[in-house]
């Protein structure tokens, strides 16, 4: 039977803004999302460039709407295992994980209080460790506890549900399936950071002080390990001279054959916030192009008058590390042809996006050679935002929107 | 007006263990609220079905039209709190706001007790002022008016059409088509970005001209819109439609060529600009205007620092100062006719950087197609092609015909035979460099046709043009990151190269959603909602017209130029066109604007809850804090979670934007004795992070009206100060609190109205 509802695989910033246009129009939407939270690589950014905003902001707008509009039902821990028929009424298969916290958390925290083993935190990209049973972060949304029962002894287990005064803990929750019917598919997947064990010349991710611009970006959080205070993780010290290593992953054929769009803007906003932290210390920014496009061209020229700031248009070959764990790199100025070796306190590698279904399935769809999603619109199978090509923040929400009309137009009149 | 409440107490979270709930209970049902009071209840866990069932059944068996749950922040619990369009519901914040963040001063004892007993009271009496609002829904156009017949626009006509909506385009020329009519190629549209491909455009003309719901308007311009979202009456070529929304699709043209004077442009023959090219390439014929001679060798010159050296990058040079509030000043006659200040400059040269290298890259490939054997360098400072077009960039790198290096170009000279010389240093093959070309290419900067003229030609009080446009630099922008629609003029949506410089493969997609944003907004209208940032809001200011003493405050003070007025200055509001901030009714000195769910008398009459005691010494000081509810309140909650805490003095309270203050909550506030207030809210400046535009930045110019009533009645204009916090900015609360109660009220002492 033909269906008019929205299904929006993906609760990032695409998949939230095209499921929120859509149902402000008037259309039933789900979203499907695999983290137990919404809001996707926004909420684990600091700020925003070029207004060095806040996004927490933006997504407290996006989740009011959420909590205002029955027509958006969304479904945290999930993923679609199938997709069958066809343009108007495809039929979904939805596999939920178990939280194993129910609706009657309270985030009240005595849980935590009770758990004692601790695991790398996914949310802080291993800046920190979390405990079995957390809170993803501060501002998450929903704003409930995840108990990740993985290695976790039985009677902490045990100790943790005792501790809950409100029996939200649930031990015997199992994997949920369970099915809808929808006209329309968005793919709002998103991205994930290139692996840094992928690349090899910059260190495969085993140097303590070289960290990815994602990681840059929690260590910069107030909300992150640090509470905002850029520190090198090897000794929790103030790094004074930073080097910025652009293209780490992109622009490159054995990697990313594209360039990931964000990484220099993000560069030059990391550089704001060292400025901020860190008044004193001297920053060099390695890379192949500066990538400002349009009205950024007034951040770059801003962030570009910093004294302490120089850039040098090499790739970088190669990091090392010294017996003080400072990162050394190896680079050639492609202007001046000089090679040399630079010691730093603290390398920050802009890694790429990688489309986060590279390598899988995408029912309904098919992905290009480096992993893109291409849809299929005239069959109501739309890509949105990351998932379809390298974006920023705004440019997702243009597309995010852009997808929602195109759903909606497969849907219209059936 | 909820007039039977039930009000409910929780105990969980630690609230039962540091507070008396019964006490509590009882505290109400023996406070003046009570009679409002059909229910008061205390439960162990509020929120667990349990509680809840009670709730549900107290409103069945009781008649309830309101509940007061008093326990943990709106922010959560928000789906289990949730009783039905018609019961009202009241969050007292007791967990986030009293027991998390409590911090006792053992001078005084019992404060928690009285805070809790403070917000309990308040919570009851702001919601015995709140009433469920009941728009009027108007009957309204739902026809798309696209003005732009380009690319875009025409992508936004068939995408409207599609969705079975009437529209009319408007296009100032003779014919459709827009800039890609005179386009040879265009850089790719789809994967896999490698080649430049045919723009599609005759095609496009074709099936827009045939689309039966298109109605095609050709040498026309919109002369003027009157009206309000949903409403619109546009007068084209003399002729009035009715439109529901629009999308503003009128694109760019080139910039100025001064700026490229000193490239020779203007001078030197064979120096052309790419528009330029782009014609020779679309004729066929790439050839020296100089003697008409095939070209053999093109130089395209991206790097634009010579022309760029004057340019101003001084944010508060870019932008106009505020104008006075209404009030302030004498009016002064005859208004002054209003003359439009273009923002075209040499900046969109660089502005337009990523849409040049793209251009250079496609027309440096035409090079060697057109005249075999002829060879493109292009010059570029940072090879502008981010994303996915880095490709498109591989396979100019890949075409033997094309040189590409990085360069400073530092001058263009003309040998006697109309050959050009271009000087370049730090390039990627040698220092300083002289490179011969029998043509130069100069890139065409991308400016908005907005950059030049109003185009919607409002018939609005504040204008006819978009507000703020300098700070986009003509282009309609939105200042919102995450919602890159959003203008300060409802229903209008801006799409392609009059939103921001983009290729054609982001305007397809930028066309498309601005046309989700105009049906979107039509049918919020069609359910009397509102829409961004309040979207779904059911409530809308009310006018009680027997006071307005046409101060003009509200209609010129509006962020979104909701207000017209008549002559003699009567505000005129256009619902429709409203999002429901309340800007108006904070800057209305007569209470003439309310919201049924929000209004002066129920903020004012919550702030008089807030018990103060007569002897600050023995009963310590008061404080209230008027809270916008967007980012401050999120950040005081996170605060209260990541265990900080604060002065118990301190008494908050939400408000919708701190642009709805109105100066009469401080009077209330002062007159009752209170210390201080503090007013937390957005950032303002180039970078506001206002929900609402202006409301932050219009509240602290009246905070120093208010100052200065303040200062005639012999109170200390610092007890009022404002503080911009940003939702992140949790950790930075209590610290502004804690220096707030010291420096102005041990510095002060208490306020001289207390006990009177």
């Amino acid at each position: 039977m033909a269906n008019n509802s929205i299904l929006v695989v993906g609760g990032g910033f695409a998949g939230i803004t095209a499921a929120l246009e859509a149902a402000e129009v008037g259309y039933d939407v789900t979203i499907v999302e695999t983290n137990p939270y919404l809001g996707g690589r926004v909420a684990q950014l600091n700020q925003y460039f070029p207004k060095l905003c806040p996004p927490s902001c933006g997504l407290e707008i996006q989740f009011q709407r959420i909590k205002n509009n029955p027509r958006v039902r969304f479904y945290t821990m999930a993923e679609v295992a199938s997709v069958s028929g066809g343009p108007g009424a495809y039929e979904v298969k939805i596999k939920q994980r178990p939280r194993h916290v129910n609706e009657r958390c309270t985030a009240c925290g005595e849980c935590e209080k009770a758990a004692k083993t601790t695991v790398p935190n996914e949310f802080e990209f291993g800046l920190c460790q979390r405990k079995a049973v957390y809170k993803t972060h501060g501002f998450a949304f929903p704003f409930r506890y995840v108990l990740d029962p993985a290695g976790v002894p039985a009677e902490e287990l045990e100790a943790i549900q005792a501790a809950c005064p409100y029996e939200a803990i649930d031990l015997a929750e199992g994997e949920k399936v369970f099915d809808l019917t929808v006209g329309s598919i968005v793919y709002a997947t998103g991205w994930k950071p290139y692996d840094l064990k992928n690349l090899d010349n910059l260190g495969s991710g085993k140097l303590k002080n070289v960290v990815s611009n994602m990681q840059m970006e929690r260590l910069a959080s107030p909300s992150g390990p640090t509470n905002g205070q850029i520190l090198r993780p090897s000794d929790h010290k103030a790094p004074k001279r930073i080097a910025f290593v652009q293209c780490a992953g992109s622009r490159d054929q054995n990697h990313l054959n594209y360039c990931s769009y964000i990484c220099c803007m993000a560069s030059l906003k990391h550089v704001a916030y060292i400025r901020k932290n860190n008044p004193d210390a001297k920053v060099v920014i390695y890379y192949i192009d500066l990538r400002t496009p349009g009205r950024y061209d007034k951040f770059k020229k801003r962030i570009l008058a910093d004294e302490h700031l120089s850039l040098v248009k090499g790739k970088v070959a190669k990091i090392v590390e010294d017996k003080h764990k400072n990162p050394v790199v190896t680079v050639e100025n492609a202007v001046t042809g000089i090679k040399s070796d630079e010691t730093f306190d603290l390398v920050v590698l802009a890694t790429g996006m990688q489309p986060t279904m590279a390598g899988q399935k995408v029912p309904a769809s098919v992905l290009d050679e480096d992993g893109f999603v291409l849809g299929a619109e005239d069959k109501g199978v739309v890509a949105a935002g990351c998932a379809k090509s390298p974006l920023d923040v705004m440019k997702t929400a243009q597309s995010g929107t852009g997808a929602a009309l195109k759903a909606i137009q497969n849907v219209v009149g059936r | 007006m909820a007039e039977k409440l039930g009000v409910y107490i929780c105990g969980g979270c630690e609230i039962g263990k540091a507070l008396d709930l019964a006490g509590l209970a009882e505290h109400v049902k023996n406070s003046k609220v009570a009679p409002l009071c059909k229910v008061i209840k205390t439960n162990p866990v509020l929120c667990s079905p349990e509680g809840v069932a009670e709730i549900e059944a107290d409103i069945k068996a009781e008649g309830l039209d309101g509940v007061v749950v008093c326990a943990c922040s709106p922010r959560v619990k928000w789906d289990i709190f949730r009783f039905g369009d018609k019961i009202q519901v009241e969050r007292v914040n007791l967990r986030e706001q009293c027991v998390w963040s409590f911090q006792d001063d053992a001078k005084v004892p019992g404060l928690l007790t009285l805070m809790a007993q403070d917000y309990v009271r308040m919570g009851v009496t702001r919601l015995s002022k709140a009433a469920i609002p009941a728009p009027e829904i108007p009957e309204t156009s739902k026809t798309l008016m696209v003005l732009g017949g380009g690319f875009t626009g025409m992508t936004a006509a068939l995408n409207a059409a599609a969705l079975n909506r009437d529209v009319i385009l408007v296009e100032k020329g003779d014919k459709l088509g827009g800039k890609a009519l005179n386009m040879y190629k265009t850089f790719p549209l789809a994967a896999p970005y490698d080649k430049a491909q045919d723009t599609g455009i005759e095609k496009m003309v074709a099936a827009v001209s045939g689309n039966p719901k298109i109605k095609v308007l050709l040498n026309s311009t919109l002369e003027s819109l009157e009206g309000a979202p949903g409403l619109f009456k546009a007068t084209i070529a003399g002729s009035v439609y009715d439109v529901g929304a629009a999308i503003l699709a009128t694109g760019w043209v080139p910039g100025e060529a001064k700026h490229l004077e000193p490239f020779g442009y203007g001078t030197m023959k064979n120096v052309v600009t790419s528009a330029q090219f782009e014609e020779m390439a679309k004729s066929g014929k790439i050839v020296r205007p100089s003697d008409g001679k095939p070209a053999a060798s093109v130089a395209f010159v991206l790097d634009m620092d010579l022309a760029l050296k004057d340019v101003s990058y001084d944010a508060a040079a870019a932008c106009e100062p505020p104008a006075p509030l209404a009030g302030d000043a004498p009016a002064e006659g005859e208004e002054k006719p209003f003359v439009y200040e273009q923002t075209e400059s040499a900046k969109h040269l660089a502005i337009s950087s990523e849409i040049s290298s793209l251009v250079a890259l496609k027309q440096a490939g035409y090079v060697a197609e057109l005249n075999a054997g002829a060879v493109a360098m292009v010059l570029y400072d940072h090879m502008m092609v981010p994303g996915i077009n880095e490709k498109y960039y591989k396979a100019a790198q890949d075409n033997a015909s094309i040189m590409l290096t990085k360069a400073v170009v530092t001058g263009v000279t003309e040998s006697g035979d109309g050959s050009l010389t271009v000087a370049a240093k730090d390039t990627l093959i040698g220092d300083s460099i002289e490179l011969v070309a029998d043509l130069v290419v100069l890139p065409t900067a991308v400016v908005p046709v907005t950059a030049y003229e109003p185009t919607m030609n409002f018939v609005y009080r504040q204008g006819p043009h978009f507000p703020d446009l300098k700070l986009f630099d003509g282009f309609v922008d939105s200042n919102y990151i995450c919602f890159p629609y959003e203008t300060r003029r409802t229903g209008v949506y801006a799409a392609g190269c009059a939103h921001q410089p983009m290729t054609m493969a982001n305007a397809r997609d930028d066309a498309a959603g601005a046309v989700l944003k105009a049906v979107q907004c039509i049918e919020s209208i069609n359910r009397g909602v509102a829409v961004h940032p309040r979207s779904g809001d059911l409530s809308f200011p009310v006018f009680n017209f027997v006071r307005c003493t046409q101060c003009k405050r509200c209609t010129e003070e509006c962020p979104f130029g909701a207000l017209d007025d008549d002559e003699k200055g009567t505000p005129k509001p256009n619902y429709t066109r409203c999002r429901r901030c309340g800007t108006c009714m904070g800057a209305c000195p007569e209470r003439v604007i309310k919201f049924d769910s929000y209004n002066v008398d129920q903020i004012g009459s919550t702030i008089k809850e807030v018990q103060v005691p007569d002897d600050m010494v023995k009963g310590g000081p008061r404080v209230i804090v008027l809270v916008c509810e967007n980012d401050a309140y999120p950040a005081l909650d996170m605060a209260a979670f990541r265990g900080k805490s604060w002065s118990p003095y301190v008494r908050f309270i939400p408000v919708r934007c701190l642009g709805s203050v109105n100066a009469i909550w401080v009077a209330d506030a002062m007159s009752k004795g209170v210390d201080g207030v503090m007013l937390l809210g957005c950032k303002y400046g180039d970078d506001y992070q206002c929900h609402f535009v202006k409301g932050s930045e219009l509240c602290s110019r009246r905070k120093e009206n208010i100052a200065e009533s303040l200062k005639r009645l012999g109170v200390e204009a610092e007890r009022v100060e404002q503080y911009e916090v940003a939702i992140d900015e949790y950790d930075q609360i209590p610290g502004l609190i804690e220096k707030f109660m010291t420096e102005v009220i041990t510095k002060f002492g208490p306020n001289p109205f207390k006990g009177y």
